[in-house]
Order: structure tokens, then sequence, then C-alpha cells
């Protein structure tokens, strides 16, 4: 059993992250720079995170794949960021935003951290436009807001459709800022390959240099995780080629707990998969659902071009059967309406596909508005599709997105492992069973700028003076058991190259432990990964040398990794006995299939301990409280 | 779709490098330029080969990871697109496409087609920022900036540093990539504390880089997948030369924050 402490301070919630600030051990700013402190990803929470601790005055190591550190998966993020500023004068508050996220994430959130997220959330705004994010303005010169699924106010944030972008490039230039400074070192184009701890703390890193093959080691003081979600696990998904659990995972094997690894968001507006070679798959921001509509023809087998369509024989389904939220309810409300309209043969031209149709909307507001809002959407979506969504709706179906499980974290984010934080995606702890539009940057940014960079030192603080280097025999150690596995993945010569084990890992999860999930499914699916490690093991091939650039053995690194998470999702999914925001069980649902949670023996975080290899992993549950917000079934009817 | 590649190999830096000629015989005409090398590459691997070693991440054009020369064109025959974002339905049955690294001397060859860009992290971290710490900030109301401006900076703050300008570029100028930045922080409010040396600095940093110089080409524009404007090269020189005439130490001060 893992000894879980969450550490959050007595009391009212919203009284909370006060306390932990007014009571936290610091740092003297003297001190600071004999602390070495290793970020693992350079998206908005691992950069914002190295910019801000750096700035301190901590001695920062930054680890990335990519060439840049502004390459990062969070640059693809569209749509936007919410803060309950109140800028619109419509109701909102840190509150609202609580109670949103809250019951978005259907109830299986710390509350704790959600009040925390929401109280920050507006120094997020004043800081990235004081890093001169250009946020779009009103002719005012005032910052402009839209509205997202799941709320009733406007409180997102945006710069065009490339939010994510700016996000990033302000936590990126301060990062190199600090690297101008010294304080920060930038170590691009290496993977993390394993984590090393001394007696029972995390002390550093191996890594590989994926320029020359090298393994090497750093010790740290405090090494913090930022490296996004497992959504590969999937093979097809809408995150980037090279996004990967093994920073998690390897931390895992050593004694980091995984909380929640099942809850996957699949997010409903992806361009629909177009052939079987494909593995990325682009999202249609989210916002796009302020001003497009969403349809199928009523008529099962409807061949007519949409515009032959009259208005009487289209099912706009989700204005329909949610008329308070419309085409606004929450991703997995969404993705699942989308699922159930073409299991019932609707799907356009008898494929999974739904119409996103933006036509009312340019006839009410006028081209000029629209191209404004969406423009660059727009575009990659012809670019791809052929089709102009100006003249004809896009077409559009649910594709995997994001993960609300991860490495378990305490309230000031540090994992089981003393020493380890997880911050980011790769952590589990705001977003609860569905996480809500335009909260993924909110919750990066406010680990990266405003918590961790509190929170860190009361971990540090007492380490003075106990340093440890790479010259420990630990190091030695795991060092050499990472070039023995390098070595097993380059003696592996059989005749299936690792992308193809890797996309039927991906059918796999998506047929068992994707939208909807039984049972009997969730077994059948473990019994097939099994038989995959097996491939994996002893029928793969991997091509080339490990002393330079080899892209496969990166990936048949990965897919190792995969696989065992893959397995442990789908035990989690198999015992996870509700259905609770994206996690639908079919055998919980109602009579007009929306989900039913069992708050009496579910109302927990489930933490996955790893035991070895060929070991059952070990289940702990932390209980959830739910002081500030009584349970109540979420509806957005 | 049948398609012949000739694929430039090099297995490192000081490596000499060639052009490899494969066919492929069943290319899909909606897959991606990329997928189609994923496609080769597996076929590759299953018949004992080595695989072609190139960079991409994103696959939507944002990232800037993707940077082939197609035809000897940065990002191929698109227009505003990246590599990753061309589709094979550009080519036709029967073609021969010839695929290069971006060539510069600022992008070092890692393997084939994969080059590395710190270059451009450089010329940032030599000014390509506003100095601000984490922590509480002024409203983010209370400097208004005119939608125009608003908009403005945006149009140069897409750029997504893939390097496309400078390979298209007869001179190898990195203006454009520097200029965009230069132009984004500053026509905003919170950018013209650093203004002065931010411009100096950058550019100093772009020349030692061994980037060339700008004249006016325009190859940069047309092959920016972001669609940047050769304006803010311009606006970047009249930075420069404002620059210029302040005193020198004024400027090296600024730039320490003192």
């Amino acid at each position: 059993m893992l000894e879980l402490n969450a550490g959050i301070p007595e009391g009212p919630v919203s009284e909370a992250w006060t306390k932990y600030l007014d009571h936290v051990k610091l740092v003297g700013p003297r001190n600071r720079p004999s602390y070495d402190v290793i970020v693992v990803g350079t998206g908005l929470a691992g950069a914002a995170a190295a910019a801000s601790l750096a700035a301190q005055g901590y001695k920062v190591h930054v680890f990335c794949f990519q060439d840049s550190s502004r390459r990062a998966h969070s640059i693809a993020a569209q749509g936007g960021i919410n803060a309950p500023k109140n800028y619109r004068n419509d109701g909102d508050s840190v509150y609202r935003l609580f109670y949103d996220t809250q019951k978005g994430g259907d109830f299986r959130s710390r509350e704790a951290n959600v009040w925390r997220l929401a109280e920050v959330a507006t120094g997020i705004i004043d800081q990235a436009t004081a890093q001169g994010v250009p946020f779009a303005r009103e002719y005012g010169g005032n910052v402009a807001n839209r509205s997202f699924g799941g709320v009733l106010v406007e409180r997102t944030f945006y710069c065009r459709g490339q939010t994510g972008q700016q996000l990033l490039l302000g936590a990126y230039q301060a990062l190199q800022h600090q690297v101008a400074v010294g304080n920060a070192v930038m170590h691009p184009r290496t993977e993390i390959q394993d984590i090393v701890n001394i007696d029972g703390r995390c002390r550093g890193i191996v890594y590989r240099c994926l320029k020359t093959g090298e393994i090497r080691s750093m010790s740290a003081d405090a090494v913090v995780l930022a490296s996004g979600g497992y959504g590969n696990v999937f093979f097809q998904s809408t995150n980037a080629f090279n996004s990967n659990v093994t920073a998690a995972w390897r931390a895992h094997k050593r004694g980091a707990g995984m909380a929640n690894p099942c809850m996957v968001q699949i997010h409903p507006t992806c361009i629909p998969v177009s052939g079987n070679f494909q593995c990325k798959l682009t999202l249609m921001s989210e916002s796009l659902r302020n001003d497009g509509r969403v349809w199928v023809p009523r008529k099962e087998g409807d061949t007519r071009s949409p515009d032959q369509i009259p208005e009487a024989e289209r099912y706009y389904y989700l204005e329909e059967r949610y008329p308070s939220f419309g085409n606004l309810v929450p991703r997995d409300v969404a993705a699942r309406n989308a699922k159930y309209v073409c299991d019932d043969g609707l799907g356009i031209g008898g494929r999974k596909q739904v119409y996103l149709d933006f036509s009312d909307a340019i006839k009410e507001r006028g081209h000029q508005v629209i191209a404004e809002r969406y423009g660059n959407l727009f575009d990659m979506y012809e670019e791809i599709t052929t089709e102009s969504p100006y003249q004809v709706p896009m077409r559009i179906f649910p594709a995997v997105h994001y993960c609300m499980g991860g490495l378990w974290v305490d309230y000031g984010l540090m994992t089981n492992i003393p020493g380890l934080w997880a911050i980011g995606e790769a952590n589990f702890s705001d977003h609860g069973a569905n996480r809500l539009g335009a909260s993924s940057m909110m919750q990066c940014l406010a680990d990266g700028y405003f918590v961790l960079p509190q929170t860190i030192c009361s971990d540090l603080h007492d380490l003075y003076r106990q340093k440890v280097t790479t010259e420990h025999p630990e190091f030695a150690k795991a060092e050499a058991d990472v070039k023995d596995r390098i070595h097993w993945l380059m003696s592996r010569q059989g005749s299936r190259t690792p992308m193809s084990i890797h996309k039927e890992l991906g059918e796999v999860m998506w047929d068992y432990c994707g939208m909807a999930r039984t049972a009997d499914g969730l077994q059948q699916a473990m019994s097939k990964i099994d038989d995959l490690r097996d491939a994996f093991e002893n029928d793969m091939i991997v091509p080339g040398s490990a002393d330079g650039t080899n892209q496969a053995l990166e990936r048949a690194g990965r897919l190792g990794d995969f696989l065992e998470l893959g397995h442990l999702m789908c035990r989690d999914a198999y015992e996870r006995n509700e259905s609770c925001g994206c996690h639908f069980r079919e055998e919980h649902q109602t009579d007009d299939g929306e989900v039913v949670r069992d708050d009496e023996n579910c109302s927990h975080v489930s933490v996955w301990e790893w035991k070895g290899k060929d070991q059952p992993h070990e289940l702990t549950k932390e209980a959830l409280s739910f002081d500030t917000l009584p349970l109540m079934t979420r509806s957005y009817k | 779709m049948r398609i012949k590649l000739h694929i430039w190999r090099q297995n490192g830096p000081q490596a000499k490098g060639d052009f490899e000629v494969h066919q492929l015989d069943d290319v899909d005409e909606d897959m991606s330029f990329l997928e189609m090398l994923d496609v080769l590459n597996e076929e590759i691997i299953e018949s004992g080969g080595d695989p072609v070693t190139f960079d991409s991440d994103c696959r939507e054009g944002i990232c800037g990871a993707c940077s082939c020369v197609i035809n000897g064109r940065p990002h191929g025959p698109g227009h505003k697109s990246t590599t990753c974002q061309i589709r094979m339905r550009s080519f036709n049955d029967g073609d021969e496409i010839w695929i290069e690294p971006f060539r510069s001397r600022g992008f070092p060859v890692v393997k084939d087609l994969m080059v590395d860009r710190e270059a451009f992290d450089r010329i940032i971290r030599a000014g390509g920022f506003i100095s601000v710490h984490s922590g509480p900030k002024p409203d983010a109301n209370d400097i208004p900036i005119p939608h125009r401006i608003a908009e403005e900076a945006m149009d140069a703050a897409e750029c997504i540093g893939c390097g496309a300008c400078v390979a298209a570029c007869p001179n190898g100028s990195a203006m454009l990539f520097t200029g965009a930045k230069v132009s984004h922080l500053g026509l905003l409010p919170q950018g013209q504390p650093e203004r002065v040396s931010r411009v100096k600095s950058m550019v100093d940093q772009m020349d030692d880089e061994g980037f060339g110089a700008c004249t006016n080409y325009a190859e940069c524009q047309d092959a920016c997948p972001k669609g940047i404007s050769i304006r803010f090269i311009g606006r970047m020189n009249r930075d420069y030369l404002k620059a210029s005439l302040c005193e020198p130490e004024k400027v090296q001060g600024q730039l320490k924050g003192h």
C-alpha cells in the first residue's frame, strides 16, 4: 500500500492556499543558487516552472526531446485559457470557476486543488500580458473574451486560434531570458530514461542524448516532471507525434503512484480519420462550438448534400437534448452524443462523422467576423479536407485528446517520492473525470508560474549541504539498467516494426477503453495487450544502431512503456465500477444514455503502485471529500 | 499514385551526403507528406534497411519542427503551409520528388533531413523577451491596447520558428524571423522599455550566427508557412537605425537591466 497524504491545510478550501503560503518554509535568496532543480519537459507547465524557479535564483537544468524548447506540444492548444476576471460583467467569480470545474470533472477531483486553480487563474492573464502575449482586444483596447463548453459565462481569453502558441512563446521567452542570465541551462534533444532514488529521495535522472546516443546522468535536489499526457497510447490522437509517457512511467516504476490512468478525454470536434496510415488526428478548437451548430440528417442513409437538407430534416441533437447549454455542453457529453447518433446510423454518408455548421453564424455576424475568430482553423481544415467551412459544414468526429489521469501528487504537487514533482498534464490533480475546455493551459500555467515556485521550497529548505553527485553508486546502477534495456531493444530482430505494434495497441485501446467501456471488453483488452507485449518482446525489429540518432529505437522504447500503461488503464477502468465524466461504463447509464456515478463506493482517486514486471499493480484509494460543493447529478439540460 | 523519391541521406554533421532513390507504388492522395515518409520508413525497416531520419512533432503546422526542402522549396508546394500539412494530392501520379534538409550555415545537419535550429534560440536569448518575473502584475486591462496594434503584433507573433525563411533566402538571412520577434514585442506597450536594447542585441546575435543580410528578394515571405510579411523586416531596420543612434553604454545598460 502506498502512503498517501495530500497535505491539504485544514479549514475551508477557500483559505487553504493562503494558509499554505503563510506557513511554507522558505529558502532565502542567497541560498537558492546552491540548489539544482531538473525540469523535464518545456510545455506550458515546464517552461513556466523553469523560468520562474530560475528567476528566483535556483540553478535549473531543462530537458526536452525537441531541438528547441519552443516546440513542446502545448504550442498546439488552440482555443483559449479561462480566468474568472468577470470582464464581461456576467456574474463570474472564483467560486463560479471552481463550481464549473468541479462539476465539469464530475466530482472526481480534489476540491482544494480546484479552488486554488480558480484562485490563481486571474494572475495568469496579467502575467502573460506583461510578457507581451498579444491577447485579442476589443476596439476600446480591452481584452476580449469568448465562451467555452460547460459554462454560462464568457471567461475565455484567446489569441486567434493560437492561444497555446502565444502563451507557450511567452513562457519560452521568459525561460530563454533566464538562460541568457545564466540561471537556466537547456538540454535539447535529450530523453529521460530513468529517475534515481537515493535513501528514498529522488536525486536525479539518467538520460539519453538523442543526437549521439550517449547515456548520461545528472544529480539534483529536486526533479520536476512536466512531461505531458499519455494520449498517444491510443496511437491515433491529437497529441504530437513524439508525445510519450516514458518520463512519468519510468518514475512510476521507481515508486511513484499513477492516479486515475483510465480518465482520458475524447475531444468531440476533430477531423475524422481518413486512412489507416494515419496516427495524427487534427483537432478543431472547441471555441468553434460558440458559432457552429452540430447536426446530422434525421433520416438514416441520407445522401443529399447538406445545403439540400431542409431545416426540419436536420437533427440538431445537442440543442434538442440540452436546451440550456446547447452546442456548448462539456466535451464528454458532446463526444458521447456524436457516438450515439453515429451508432444509430445517422453519421454523414453512413460514416462516423457529424456536421459542424457555420452558415447561420456567417449569415448573422458576417464573413469577416467569423474569419477573424476562426480564420486559421478554417484554413487548416480546408488544407486537410479540401472543403471550405465558409461554403460547406465541417465534418467532425471525436478523438483522444487529453489525459486527466497522471502521476499522483499532494497539494504541493510533489509525488509520493520526496523530491520528485509532477506538474501540468503529467499529474492528475485538477480535472477529475473530465476537463472543461480552456482549462488545461490554465492548470499548466498555474502550476508552473504560481504553485510549484511557492511549494518546492517546502521540501528544499532542509536539504542544504546534503549534496549528492553522480559519483554515487545508485547512478552507475541506473545507467547500467538503461544501457541493458537499450541493448535489449537493439537486439530485437523479429519481423514487426515498433509502429505496427503501437498501432494495434491503439486499436485495442480505442475499441475497449475509449468512449464506451464494459467489464467484459476491458478484460478482453487486457489479454489482447498481453499478446501485444509478447509480440513486442519476441517479434519486434529495431533497425540501425544505438550510437547516434535512431528514431525507431526511440519509438520502441516509448512503446514498451505504452504497453504497460495501456494494460493498467484497462485495469483501472475495470475496477472503477461506475460511470463518471469521460469514463463511461455501459453498465452504468440512465435510460437516455447519461452517466450514473456510484458516489458511495467510487468517490476516490485510484492510485496504482508498480509491484514489478509480471506482477499485478496494487491499488490504494485516496478518499475525496465534498465539503464546499455538495455532490449533485451533473445535468446540462 | 506512383511516386519516385530522391531523398538526401547524410550520416552526421561532418559526413558526406547524397541522394538515395526510393519508389513507392501505392500512395494514397489523402496522405500527408510525412505519413508518406512514415509508410516508406516502415517498408525500409521491414526490409532490414536504415529508415530516413526527419523531424516532425505536432503534425498540424504549429510546432515548427518539420523542415524539409521539397523540390527546391522549403515546406514544399503548398501556400502558407508546413511540410506536415502538405498532402500527396499536391503531386501527380508518376512524379519525381526531391527531398533535402534546410540548408544554411546556421542550421547544421544532424542526420538525413534533420537539422538543428538552436541558433534561433540564441537569437531569442539575446533579447527576444520582456524581462518580467513571475508574480502579481498589473491588471491586463490597465494598459488598453488598440485592436489594430494587438492584431498587428499577433501577425508578427505567429512565427513558428521553423527556419523556412532562412532556407528560402539566397543570402541565408534570418531577418524575417528576427524582424517578426522584434516587431511583435516592439509594437506592444509592454515591450517599450527594452525596445532599443532588444533590436540591437538580437541583430548582433543574428550576425554572429552566420546568417546573411536582407537584400529584398522576399523569398522568405513567400516560403513562410504563417505568411509573415517582410514589412516587419523594414520595421526592424528602422528600429535598428534608431538604436544605433543611441549611446552604446546606454543600450548596454538597458540590456543588463540596470
